[in-house]
C-alpha cells in the first residue's frame, strides 16, 4: 500500500486522498487573451518530473501540497499549502 | 518475421516514432495505398510492447458523438478482413458487448447512445433487465444488493481480438513493402528549420526526413517537449489483470460503468479485466494490489461464483489521457509534424482507421475527413468532441 504523509494527519494510505492537479498560476482572465485563457484551461504538462501538486486527505478536507516525482512514483516531501506557495515561486513553478 | 536492419539510412521520406499497433498501421497503409515505401519506424523498445500489448483487447463503435461513432464504425469495418489482409489468424471474434446500467441517469445515457448509434447505422439497442438476465443466466441481477442492474446497452459487433498479432500483422505487412523497422532506437530529438521538420535524432544516429509521425501514446508529452509543443495530455496510468484459464462460461463482453469493470473471456478460458484509470499522474507501469483487490471485489458482485478462481498476472500501461476524451490527431502547428496521440484509455480498437486516416494525412498534408473533430486547435476555439459518455467506465 502506498502510504503519503500528510501535514496535518500524519502517514495515511494513499486512498485517502484526493489528486488535485499541479500548482498552477492562472493568468488574469480580464486581461488575458483568449489563447492564453485557454493553454490555461486545457494545456498541461505532460511529462514526468517534480512537480508541486494540490492533494486533499478526503477525511478530513485539508489540501495540502506535496512535491512529487512523477517519473519515480516518490513523494519527495508534503508542505501545508502556505509553505508550498513559497517554494513553489521560488522555483518558478507557479502558485 | 522481420527483416533486420543493422544501420539506420542517412535519410527517410516518412520516420515515425512508435512500433506499436497505431504506428505500424500507419506504416502498412503508407506502402499499400500510398506507394510511400522509403519509411522507417523507430521504437524505443520492442515491437507492440506498449499499450499494444497492455489493453483488454475490446473493439466497438458504440460511442456517443457523430464524430466518434463513424470514426470507430469505420475502424470495426476494417477489422472484419484485417486475418485475410495479414494472412494471420488474429482471432477476431464477435462477443456483442453489453454496457450495464445500474441507474436511471445511467439507462437515459445508453439510450442517448443507443438513438445516435442507430443514426448513423451502428447497432446498439438499449435493453432491460430481463434481457441481460437471458444473456447472462450467471450473472447476479442485484449486485450484492447495492447496485441493481436497470438495463443495459446492447452492442452486437462488440468484438476481442488478439492484440500483439495485431501489431506484428501490420508490421510484416509493412515490412514486406519496404518500410524499415527499427527496434531500441530512441528518438533524443527532432530538427525544425524555418517552422518544419527537417530531421530526427536518435541514439543511432541522426537521420534527415521531411515528415514525422509521433505514435507513442503515454509518451507524448516527451515528444511534444522537443518541440515545444502545448497540448492538454496528462498520463495515468492504467491497469489490468487476468485469471487463471477456466471453461468458457462468458460468451459477451461485460461492462460496468459503475463497478468499474469490464471483462470478457479470451478463446484460451482466461478472464481479462480491468478497471479505470490510476487516479493521480504517474510515468510508471508497477501494478498494485489496491488495483487487484479492488477489481476483484467488483467482479464478484456481478459473478460471486468466481470467488475461488485465481488471478495470474497483472500489469500497466501508460495513457495519454485528453480532457474531452477524445484523441488528439493529424496537423500540427509544426509543418511535417503528425500526431496521432490522446488515446488514453480506448486506443486499441481504433488501431486499423488511425492507420487509415494517418497515413492519408501524412502522404496528402491534410486531415482525413473523419479525424476533423480531433484536430489538436479544438482546444484554442473551445470546441471540445465530448466523449466521456461513452468510455467504458467512470473515471
Amino acid at each position: 500500500m502506498k502510504i503519503l504523509v500528510c501535514p496535518l494527519n500524519g502517514a495515511r494510505p494513499v486512498s485517502e486522498f484526493a489528486y488535485g492537479g499541479e500548482v498552477r498560476r492562472s493568468p488574469n482572465p480580464d486581461t488575458c487573451s483568449d489563447a492564453e485563457w485557454s493553454a490555461y484551461v486545457f494545456n498541461r504538462s505532460g511529462s514526468p518530473g517534480v512537480k508541486f501538486e494540490w492533494w486533499c486527505h478526503i477525511a478530513s478536507g485539508f489540501w495540502f501540497i506535496a512535491e512529487r516525482d512523477t517519473a519515480r512514483d516518490l513523494v519527495i516531501a508534503t508542505h501545508p499549502a502556505e509553505t508550498a506557495r513559497r517554494l513553489a515561486t521560488a522555483t518558478g513553478d507557479g502558485s | 518475421m522481420f527483416t533486420r536492419h543493422e544501420s539506420l539510412k542517412s535519410s527517410y521520406d516518412v520516420v515515425i516514432i512508435g512500433a506499436g499497433g497505431h504506428g505500424l498501421a500507419a506504416a502498412y497503409y503508407l506502402a499499400r495505398d500510398h506507394g510511400i515505401h522509403d519509411v522507417a519506424v523507430l521504437e524505443k523498445g520492442y515491437i507492440g510492447g506498449g499499450n499494444t500489448g497492455r489493453n483488454t483487447t475490446i473493439i466497438r463503435s458504440n460511442y456517443l458523438t457523430p464524430e466518434g461513432v463513424q470514426f470507430y464504425d469505420e475502424s470495426v469495418r476494417l477489422w472484419q478482413d484485417l486475418s485475410s489482409d495479414f494472412d494471420l489468424n488474429l482471432f477476431y471474434s464477435t462477443r456483442g458487448h453489453f454496457t450495464l446500467a445500474h441507474t436511471d441517469a445511467a439507462m437515459r445515457t445508453m439510450r442517448w447512445r443507443a438513438a445516435v448509434n442507430k443514426h448513423f447505422g451502428v447497432r446498439s439497442e438499449a435493453v432491460d433487465a430481463a434481457f441481460v438476465k437471458r444473456a447472462l443466466p450467471m450473472i447476479d441481477m442485484e449486485c450484492g444488493g447495492h447496485a441493481p442492474i436497470q438495463g443495459a446497452l446492447f452492442h452486437e459487433p462488440g468484438a476481442i481480438a488478439r492484440h500483439d498479432a495485431v501489431a506484428w500483422g501490420y508490421g510484416r505487412g509493412a515490412d514486406r513493402r519496404g518500410v524499415e523497422i527499427h527496434q531500441q532506437t530512441e528518438v533524443t530529438g527532432i530538427r525544425v528549420a524555418g517552422g518544419r521538420v527537417t530531421g530526427v535524432e536518435t541514439t543511432r544516429g541522426s537521420i534527415a526526413t521531411p515528415r514525422v509521425l509521433c505514435a507513442v501514446a503515454g509518451y507524448t508529452p516527451r515528444i511534444l517537449d522537443m518541440l515545444d509543443l502545448h497540448t492538454p495530455i496528462y498520463i495515468h496510468p492504467l491497469q489490468a489483470m487476468v485469471s487463471e484459464p477456466v471453461k468458457p462460461w462468458l460468451d459477451p463482453i461485460i461492462v460496468s460503468g459503475s463497478l468499474h469493470v469490464y471483462v470478457s473471456q479470451t478463446a484460451r478460458g482466461e478472464l481479462v479485466m480491468g478497471a479505470s484509470l490510476d487516479p493521480y499522474e504517474l510515468h510508471q507501469t508497477r501494478s498494485t494490489l489496491d488495483f487487484a483487490e479492488g477489481l476483484s471485489a467488483h467482479m464478484l458482485e456481478l459473478f460471486p461464483f468466481l470467488s475461488e478462481v485465481k488471478v495470474n498476472r497483472q500489469w500497466a500501461g501508460l495513457s495519454d489521457m485528453t480532457p474531452d476524451f477524445a484523441p488528439i490527431m493529424g496537423t500540427t502547428p509544426v509543418e511535417g509534424f503528425f500526431l496521432d496521440a490522446g488515446w488514453g484509455t480506448w486506443g486499441f480498437k481504433a488501431t486499423p482507421v488511425c492507420g487509415k486516416t494517418m497515413s492519408h494525412t501524412v502522404a496528402t498534408g491534410r486531415n482525413h475527413p473523419l479525424i476533423e473533430g480531433f484536430t489538436m486547435n479544438r482546444f484554442a476555439e473551445y470546441r471540445l468532441t465530448g466523449e466521456k459518455g461513452a468510455a467504458s467506465v467512470g473515471h
